[in-house]
């Protein structure tokens, strides 16, 4: 493998862990407030429709993104009803929503737009262009860090830095804020949040719209990669995201390194059909499955223990 | 004091659960400009008009009583499966390895030879995420999920590269032999003087699924083991402290759970394909959630909301055909009755509580 072909794959690697890193940050601000989130999947999938819809329509890619954080925050307010207001069951729940996004992205879409469930093609203005960083053409020549430079770090789009500037936001507001402490409390032990006099039920919907509007920016993003929406585009992207949430053990820097694992061997599965390792061949299924056979084997606690939130997954009822 | 009478929560809560769904699916059809009424209309012609409609509502029905038995089983112990779709795919390989096989003389033997192979490898991809929960502590939600992916990979790979006929381009096995074609419900009834449509793909597996709604309601009320699980379900802490053994409960319901999904394959695999294809299972496995949950865990709920989403199936299909509405509709009513009847059900179940509660109190 030459050196031009690796900056390649890590430049898929980029672009493909991107989706993955928004929706499993969406993930860990809903489950370090106790509220598993199975819709990931859901969530992104309504929000690429909006945004392939709504771009097409208006346009405009930023009323696209608009639309595309509504959907998927609606859906996740949904979640709230049923998981924190009306107190059921959050994995039926998260369920639900997968099934029904599923379901209406493809009746609507082929209403609106009679493509068998596509959105249009997204021309210049309906999708989010790639960004030049300053001196890009200039280093491109300078061997090892030009290519690096102008390929892998510069030229995605808008979205990709947002997503990559988010870790370590996340990591400051979990870590380093007042509203970060409380919403790991929460999902901790919620009923110490609610003897200090903070809201359980208002700090774990507050968690929800936050993954709400990120998985609305992992759908903008899916909808601007693939310019337009087609059916069932997220792919288990959502169920990979929640894998990477448990790989990296609920944290954000490790969310990174999970998710860039994933969106790696998504890269590599892309490129090769088969690899070959000296006798063996790998087929391109396995590399498909990695990501969840080493989310099993870390759940299977074989290689590092895996501690979820503890109160993920009961609805809080205050004493009475 | 009683907040309801039992045949509230049975059937009530689940009608306004359906009724609420329905009225839901059928504002979606309006808003996409289509006609409500005459939706439902060709919904109940196409799958009960005829006996062909009746073949294929009962095929479909077929597959959900499977993956409904599933879900409740493993629900019974308040274990949520929700990998009946992956365990639904291994069964596939291991009726589709039973049936090419040998050539087997006669329907009768391989039937139960199949049921055996589906119901092994079902149990197979089952037991693997019950042993993780019940030694190594991993939920069996997530393992489950990761698990269909795996079974999905693993039988795309199986397919392509051992199964599929050389010089064939689709990617499926060789035809079953004949010996394995099961009689179908044309064939059935054909002896008693009733004509059934030919080619409608019902066949004798729904009775195998009866049988097993049966089975299902004699173990789980009616052994020591089903008691045993009822315990566990109720209260892990509980049923400890009774002498139950967690980690055989975990792992034998969970065994039983894949089972039965996994002898799905004898309806869609056996039955009706003839050889294994690609993503046979169609989400039966995950509709098996719904069909659960709208079925209280009850057999003949069960049978019932199988039948229903049966219905739903087949209805969808000859909406997309002569309405142009997407068969997906059924996905978004599939999505509105786990919702309803899962996660809002204390949505509905308070105000009806209050309502029996004012009735009591009218009465005294």
């Amino acid at each position: 493998m030459d050196f031009l072909t690796l900056i390649q794959i890590l430049d898929s690697t980029v672009r493909l862990a991107t989706p993955l890193l928004l929706a499993c940050l969406a993930g860990l601000y809903s489950e370090r407030a106790g509220v598993v989130d199975i819709g990931l999947e859901g969530k992104m999938l309504v929000a690429a429709f909006l945004a392939g819809a709504v771009s097409y329509v208006t346009g405009s890619v930023w009323l696209g993104m608009l639309a595309a954080i509504a959907g998927s925050t609606a859906l996740s307010m949904i979640h709230g009803l049923a998981s924190i207001t009306f107190r059921g069951d959050q994995l039926i729940s998260g369920v639900a929503l997968n099934f029904l996004a599923a379901g209406l992205t493809v009746v609507v879409g082929q209403a609106w737009f009679g493509l068998g469930g596509r959105t249009p093609s997204l021309s210049n203005g309906g999708r989010f262009e790639p960004i030049t960083l300053p001196f890009a053409d200039a280093v491109a020549d300078v061997p090892v860090l030009g290519p690096i430079y102008e390929e892998l770090i510069s030229g995605h789009t808008l979205l990709v830095y947002v997503a990559f500037a988010l870790v370590p936001l996340t990591w400051w507001v979990l870590y380093r804020t007042r509203f970060g402490l409380r919403l790991r409390a929460v999902g901790e032990n919620p009923s110490a949040v609610d003897t200090a006099g903070i809201s359980v039920v208002r700090l774990r919907f507050t968690a929800l719209v936050i993954a709400g509007v990120l998985c609305g920016l992992a759908g903008a993003y899916l909808a601007t990669l693939a310019a337009g929406f087609v059916k069932d585009m997220t792919a288990g992207r959502g169920y990979i995201a929640l894998a990477a949430l448990i790989f990296a053990k609920w944290r954000p820097w490790y969310a990174l390194s999970a998710t860039l694992l994933f969106g790696l061997l998504e890269a590599i599965g892309n490129r090769y059909q088969s690899i070959e390792i000296g006798a063996f061949e790998i087929p391109v299924q396995f590399m498909q499955a990695l990501p969840y056979i080493l989310t099993v084997v870390i759940l299977a606690g074989f290689v590092g223990k895996a501690i979820p939130p503890r109160a993920g997954g009961s609805p809080y009822v205050k004493e009475r | 004091m009683q907040k309801m009478p039992k045949w509230a929560d049975v059937a009530l809560i689940p009608l306004i659960n359906i009724l609420i769904a329905f009225t839901l699916s059928g504002l979606i059809i309006w808003a996409i400009g289509g006609d409500p009424f005459r939706a439902l209309k060709t919904m109940v012609t196409g799958s009960f008009g005829s006996t062909n409609g009746w073949g294929y509502t009962l095929y479909y029905t077929t597959n959900f009583i499977f993956t409904g038995l599933a879900v409740a089983t493993a629900y019974q112990a308040r274990l949520f499966n929700i990998g009946g779709e992956g365990q639904a795919m291994l069964g596939g390989l291991g009726v589709a390895l039973v049936a090419l096989s040998i050539d087997w003389p006669h329907w009768a033997i391989a039937l139960p030879a199949a049921a055996i192979g589906g119901a092994a490898f079902g149990a197979f991809w089952a037991v693997i995420p019950a042993y993780l929960q019940a030694k190594r502590g991993s939920h069996i939600v997530i393992t489950t999920i990761m698990f269909n992916f795996i079974a999905s990979a693993l039988v795309g790979y199986l397919l392509l590269n051992f199964l599929k006929v050389p010089g064939n381009m689709s990617t499926e096995s060789a035809g079953f032999p004949a010996g394995t074609n099961l009689p179908t419900f044309s064939d059935m009834l054909a002896p008693f003087g009733i004509t059934f449509a030919k080619n409608a793909p019902a066949n004798i597996s729904f009775l195998v699924a009866l049988a097993c709604a049966f089975g299902y309601w004699l173990l789980i009320w009616h052994t020591k083991l089903g008691y045993q699980i009822r315990a566990f379900g109720q209260s892990e802490t509980g049923a400890i402290y009774a002498g139950i053994n967690p980690v055989r409960i975990v792992v034998i319901t969970m065994v039983i759970s894949g089972a039965l999904a996994g002898m799905m394959a004898l309806n869609n695999v056996m039955g009706e394909a003839e050889r294994l294809i690609d993503n046979a299972v169609e989400g039966a496995g995950f509709i098996g959630i719904a069909v659960a949950l709208m079925g209280r865990n009850h057999p003949v709920g069960i049978v019932l909301a199988a039948l229903l989403f049966g219905f739903l199936f087949q209805g969808g299909s000859e909406l997309s055909l002569w309405e142009g509405i997407p068969r997906e509709l059924v996905v978004v009513i599939q999505g509105l009755v786990i919702l309803l009847t899962g996660a809002l059900d204390n949505m509905v179940r308070g105000p009806v509580e209050r309502l029996f509660l004012m009735l009591h109190k009218g009465e005294a």
